[in-house]
């Protein structure tokens, strides 16, 4: 049998549902398998950890793809509220929790949740703008030697 | 189907040793699994979850998520993942009894 992973180290670097979302459920879902594992929240990722953000995090429907829809539905207004709304409802249902409880549970869970230093300062953002489960800031430097031993996952 | 000896009785269990028919468990199967999975005892606290988790997997055929046993206050996660260190969903439904959980959360 192959080595079990024993330690990982996400990087959430996009803000949105669909950015976020990935990240957390595989954090999440190393420490149900007795996995180490780390979050480093970077660039629009970081709204993922914000008080004033994270409950607000909206599926984008313009300019994505994946939406399955022309673009231009995707600018009337309340569009992309509506698909948020519609989206979250489908997701309680299979137990997936929106992002405030969602990094309350990965940090009950075990995993420690970082702040990019160099997205921090770019925003202006401080330690108090963050969720109280957020470790620290830290930088990239330490974000290696965090990860070390490890396996690091980009999203 | 694989079988698993606990003393005298034989289970029917799955390739990863989850028991694929609760009506065969009994508390001392439950507490010969704990300790395969490195649970020397099991406490009151582990009963209050397992007896959760099988009255839930009663009525719905699903072993309820971290979330559920959360929201239910049944137990905290963090106590949840301190009761059963490594793997806790997989493995309380393995000590209750209950098919391996299937859900990504």
């Amino acid at each position: 049998m192959e080595d079990k992973i024993k330690k990982v180290s996400i990087v959430v670097s996009k803000g949105g549902l669909d950015g976020v979302y990935p990240g957390l459920i595989m954090a999440n879902g190393a420490r149900m398998e007795g996995i180490e594992a780390n979050l480093f929240f970077t660039f629009f990722g970081l709204d993922a950890i914000t008080r004033k953000r994270m409950a607000k995090i909206k599926i984008a429907t313009v300019g994505n793809p994946g939406m399955h829809m022309p673009s231009i539905l995707g600018i009337l207004p309340g569009f992309s509220a509506l698909a948020t709304s519609m989206m979250k409802k489908t997701m309680d249902k299979i137990d997936i929790p929106p992002v405030p409880e969602f990094i309350e549970m990965v940090s009950d869970a075990g995993c420690k949740l970082y702040a990019c230093k160099a997205t921090v300062d770019m925003f202006g953002l401080k330690k108090e703008d963050f969720a109280p489960q957020v470790d620290s800031i830290i930088n990239v430097g330490k974000f290696y030697e965090i990860s070390a031993g490890g396996e690091i996952i980009f999203t | 189907m694989p079988q698993k000896q606990f003393g005298a009785t034989a289970v029917n269990v799955d390739d990863e040793g989850f028991l694929t028919d609760l009506s065969q468990w009994t508390r001392d199967i439950a507490a010969a699994v704990a300790r395969d999975e490195g649970i020397a005892e099991l406490t009151p606290a582990h009963w209050k979850v397992i007896e959760f988790m099988q009255k839930e997997f009663r009525e719905s055929g699903q072993a309820p998520s971290i979330r559920r046993l959360n929201k239910s206050g049944v137990v905290t996660t963090k106590d949840l993942y301190a009761l059963f260190p490594g793997g806790p969903a997989k493995k309380a439904a393995k000590i209750a009894g209950l098919k391996k959980p299937e859900g990504c959360v």
